[in-house]
């Protein structure tokens, strides 16, 4: 069936499978390879994106589902040249090593810094803790995060 | 955005790699799409072992978006059903005539898209015959048990090897008159690496030039091309191996798997090429597996905790295939670096590596040149002896730990550490823990509860103190399917002085790209900035084994070292002629060489660089240019070692482990990224937390796998993970060109001892004194019970 979502600010229509999930529909099908897939389960959250300003897992999504809204994806941190903090954040506490669970990670806390621009080490664990990372130990995204909020310019980007 | 400047040399200059991964611009082998690009699935088998009747793939030959169906059968025709492993066995590609693992490949469907790809999958009928699997490692070797490997001539048993190390005459002899002795059997049980990108390929056989291009997220990708032309009969120089940005390893992605060179068959069958990627399911069932080591361990010592001797006996459970990445002469790793960090009598162990029903490989899981095992092993009975002797486990350690005037020390069972100041760094690790007031706080918190004080939950505190034996390895001695454990570097100094380095090794995540532009810039005083590094492509790199085992800074970055001093040599007679002097009368600052006595008179590495590609006449016999190339054969292993120290309070109500603190002094020799060190023992001390308290794939009787997915395979999340306390000491190696150790294992291999012990340091008032992980709350409440769980089996 026909589908038209918005992402990153720009409007796609496609004819897909009703079976096809996001994950799919964005990188197979917009070629935008920044959202990355895991495990099928919605455990380890590396395919998390925006759907209309939520965090989700967007291999458990059906792109028909995303039909007529909104999604984001780490493309659409970056804002007219300009980094988003939480990615000058991860580069600045090595907040990433192979860079896989990166853009999920980066798109929730990006979502906590909207809610709770000053959020505790305590709440950030909490806000990633439906992600897996296999290389940080998670240290230095904390720390990312952190960073972000202490140096957060930009108004809420929601 | 804070500006940090660019040091020239070592430091934590922030990571080249982030610009294009915080973007969503890496490059990982998913993300690549070839034009008329088809998607291959594999069949596996839902048994553990069954006998094929029969494959019935018509109706998925007649889907319309398929283009190929292979089975065991036509790869025999082709002579490629059965492939060597990397351990000098052979493993089915796609099951001929048996399944021997839940998850084996029996078929691969090669298709329009991923979907289509699947669905095919489906209409592939199988017949199967259930044969009685084995399981228990322990009754692999048992008369009774069904023989495994029948497709090999005259096998009648599951026995793959027997080795052994160390002088047995002498250990037993020690332990015949020893005042003390303690046996413990511990389970080092099956885990999983489970890097978050699964194992993929992509196939590409340009039928013209007879040239077969390989995308695929290797971490060996040279070691990849010699046994692709080995397996295929493929000219070597016909093979081009690309690996792209790879998302987490962990020794996972060394194997070549059947997907694989189903994808190669693929593309060779249908004249296009062909991406197979597996799902996590298949990840966890098939793809090399770690540990699934059964140790029986016995320490010797005198009444007042001086430990003379160790021994071990293993029963290594190899799975259905021995595909363990072993260097040749030692089929069981360096599992002989057993005897740790202190200083003994004697010591010896004997390992049987056995064939069961279960997934091969063995490889993996940063390390599995089965120097974590050895680590875990050693570390769980010095606290087994300090419990029976009643003595404070660090001062047991303090007590046993070689000393500093030792070095370099040869072991009992023949290593040669090369450099080490252990004292020195299990008391920073106590002093940055406090280690007297935990006593305290335990003793305060044991008192009350033993006056019947009741709720709450009880502290433990744990230490492991671990050597690491990494940097694979002296090619004399080491080699993985004949092929010398010696990697290649090539660099290459523009005439502008900007330079290219080419290395044989494949980051997955360790930040190569910085680290080795890093160790450029120290040597010729070259900004990082100004350094391509280009590794991951075979037809672009020099010939090397690839990451794993920690190897890339003790070669490569030797090689590094070693080929920027030769670039220097060479920037030196150039210097020479553009100064003309001798280049004997030059003197090097970073950078620069000059006139020695006259430094005013000097020549930038940037001027020489363009001296060298110019007119200038150089002396009778010198070439011109600055490139140069090498090839590092490490004279010895590096022996980086570590403290670490983990707090955990335990309920023993529920069984449930929270780990309070972590303290690790890491010793890696020396740091050229000190921020990128840090980073790799963080990830290594959450791996630890994970194989301690979570991680496991289990078996039923039936063979059927129970950590198929992560909602079974439990990895820590950033709950589980305290913040990391770390500490640094530096003992250089003696023998690397820049000191360098070797550090992105040290903290998987030290980690999970200390946090068992600091959970059964915590159950001492139940009398505990050990139990196997991982320690799940049923297995903590099981073993407060007295009656442990046998962790690796659902039985019981």
């Amino acid at each position: 069936m026909q589908v038209t979502v918005t992402v990153n600010g720009e409007e796609y229509t496609r004819d897909v499978d009703t079976r096809l999930l996001l994950v799919h529909f964005l990188r197979d099908h917009l070629g935008l390879t920044g959202t990355h897939w895991g495990c099928d389960t919605s455990n380890c959250g590396v395919c998390t994106v925006w759907l209309d300003g939520v965090p989700v897992k967007s291999c458990t999504v059906l792109a028909v589902m995303a039909d007529g809204h909104a999604v984001r994806t780490v493309e659409g941190l970056e804002r007219n040249g300009t980094l988003d903090p939480v990615q000058e954040g991860f580069v600045q506490c090595h907040g990433l090593q192979c860079g896989f669970c990166t853009p999920g990670m980066m798109l929730t806390a990006r979502w906590l810094l909207d809610h709770n621009p000053d959020p505790s080490e305590e709440q950030i664990r909490e806000a990633i803790s439906g992600q897996s990372c296999r290389c940080t130990g998670y240290e230095n995204i904390v720390r990312s995060v952190r960073w972000a909020a202490e140096h957060s310019t930009v108004e809420a980007t929601k | 955005m804070t500006t940090v400047e660019t040091p020239m040399g070592y430091g934590s200059m922030r990571r080249k790699e982030d610009a294009r991964f915080i973007r969503g611009r890496g490059t990982y082998v998913d993300d690549v799409t070839l034009p008329g690009m088809l998607y291959g699935a594999v069949l596996r088998s839902p048994f553990a072992h069954a006998r094929i009747v029969s494959i019935d793939t018509k109706a998925a030959e007649a889907h319309p978006k398929v283009r190929a169906v292979i089975t065991g059968a036509i790869l025999d025709g082709l002579k490629l059903a059965w492939m060597p492993t990397l351990s000098y066995d052979t493993q089915a590609v796609l099951a001929t005539d048996k399944v021997r693992f839940q998850g084996q490949e029996v078929a691969f469907v090669v298709a329009e898209d991923r979907y289509a790809a699947r669905d095919a999958l489906e209409l592939i009928d199988v017949e199967y015959e259930p044969l009685p699997a084995v399981v228990d490692a322990r009754r692999a070797l048992d008369p009774d048990a069904p023989v495994i490997r029948d497709d090999k001539d005259g096998k009648t048993d599951n026995h793959i090897f027997d080795w052994s190390s160390g002088d047995k005459d002498a250990t037993d002899r020690v332990f015949s008159e020893a005042e003390v002795v303690v046996t413990q059997d511990v389970l080092y049980p099956r885990v999983h690496p489970a890097p978050l990108e699964t194992c993929g390929a992509i196939a590409d056989f340009d039928k013209v030039t007879g040239k077969l291009t390989i995308w695929c997220n290797t971490q060996a990708p040279h070691a990849h091309r010699t046994v692709y032309a080995m397996v295929a009969g493929l000219p070597e120089h016909k093979i081009r191996i690309i690996s792209p940005d790879i998302g987490g390893g962990f020794g996972n992605k060394v194997g070549i798997y059947p997907g694989y060179v189903c994808a190669v068959v693929g593309s060779i069958v249908t004249g296009r090429p062909v991406k197979w990627m597996e799902d996590r399911s298949e990840n966890l069932m098939s793809t090399s597996f770690a540990r699934d080591y059964h140790m029986r361990g016995e320490i010797a010592a005198t009444r007042d905790g001086k430990i003379r001797a160790v021994r071990v006996s293993v029963i290594a459970d190899h799975g259905a295939f021995n595909g363990t990445a072993q260097p040749t002469k030692f089929p069981a790793g360096f599992f002989h670096v057993f005897t740790g960090s202190y200083d003994l009598e004697a010591a010896h162990c004997a390992v049987t590596g056995v064939y069961t029903n279960k997934a091969p490989g063995g490889v993996a899981y940063a390390c599995s040149f089965r120097v974590t095992e050895a680590a875990y092993l050693i570390e769980r009975m010095v606290d087994v002896l300090a419990y029976e002797l009643g003595t404070d486990p660090a001062a047991l350690r303090m007590r046993n730990l070689l000393r500093p005037e030792q070095f370099p020390y040869p072991s009992p069972t023949g290593w040669e550490y090369d450099s080490g100041d252990y004292p020195r760094a299990l008391a920073l690790a106590m002093d940055i823990a406090g280690y007297d007031d935990l006593r305290a706080e335990q003793a305060a918190q044991r008192e009350r509860w033993a006056a019947g004080e009741v709720g709450g939950t009880l502290m433990g505190v744990g230490i492991s103190f671990f050597t690491e034996a990494v940097g694979a390895g002296p090619r004399k001695h080491m080699d993985i399917l004949g092929l010398g454990m010696a990697d290649g570097a090539e660099l290459r100094v523009h005439p502008t002085g900007k330079a290219v380095l080419r290395i044989s090794v494949q980051s997955q995540g360790q930040g190569h790209e910085t680290t080795y532009a890093q160790i450029v810039a120290e040597e010729l005083g070259i900004s990082p900035d100004d350094i391509e590094v280009v590794h991951g492509d075979t037809d672009q790199t020099p010939f090397g084994l690839g990451t794993y085992g920690s190897r890339s800074t003790p070669v490569s970055g030797a090689a590094t070292a070693v080929v920027a001093r030769k670039v220097r040599e060479r920037a030196r007679i150039v210097a020479g002629a553009m100064l003309e002097v001798s280049p004997e009368d030059l003197e090097w600052e970073k950078g620069r060489w000059f006139v020695r006595g006259d430094p005013d008179q000097g020549r930038t590495i940037t001027e020489i660089a363009l001296a060298a590609h110019s007119s200038l006449e150089l002396p009778e016999g010198v070439e011109g240019h600055l490139d140069a190339t090498t090839v590092y054969n490490p004279p010895n292993l590096t022996f980086p070692f570590g403290a670490y120290i983990c707090v955990v309070d335990v309920d023993p109500g529920t069984g449930r482990v929270k780990v309070r603190r972590f303290v690790a002094v890491d010793d890696c020799g020396v740091r050229i990224n000190p921020m990128i060190v840090e980073g790799q023992v963080h990830g290594g001390l959450a791996d630890g937390i994970g194989m301690a308290l979570m991680e496991l794939i289990a078996f039923d009787p039936d063979g059927n796998c129970l950590g198929a997915s992560f909602m079974d395979y439990l990895l820590p999340t950033s709950m589980e993970c305290p913040s990391w306390e770390l500490g640094a000491t530096v003992t250089p190696s003696p023998h690397h060109p820049i000191g360098a150790k070797g550090v992105g294992e040290s903290a998987t291999v030290g980690s999970p001892a200390a946090v068992v012990n600091a959970v059964l340091d915590a159950l001492k008032p139940f009398g505990v004194r050990h139990a196997d992980m991982p320690l799940t709350p049923a297995a903590v409440w099981r073993a407060i019970q007295g009656a442990p769980l046998r962790t690796d089996l659902a039985i019981g």
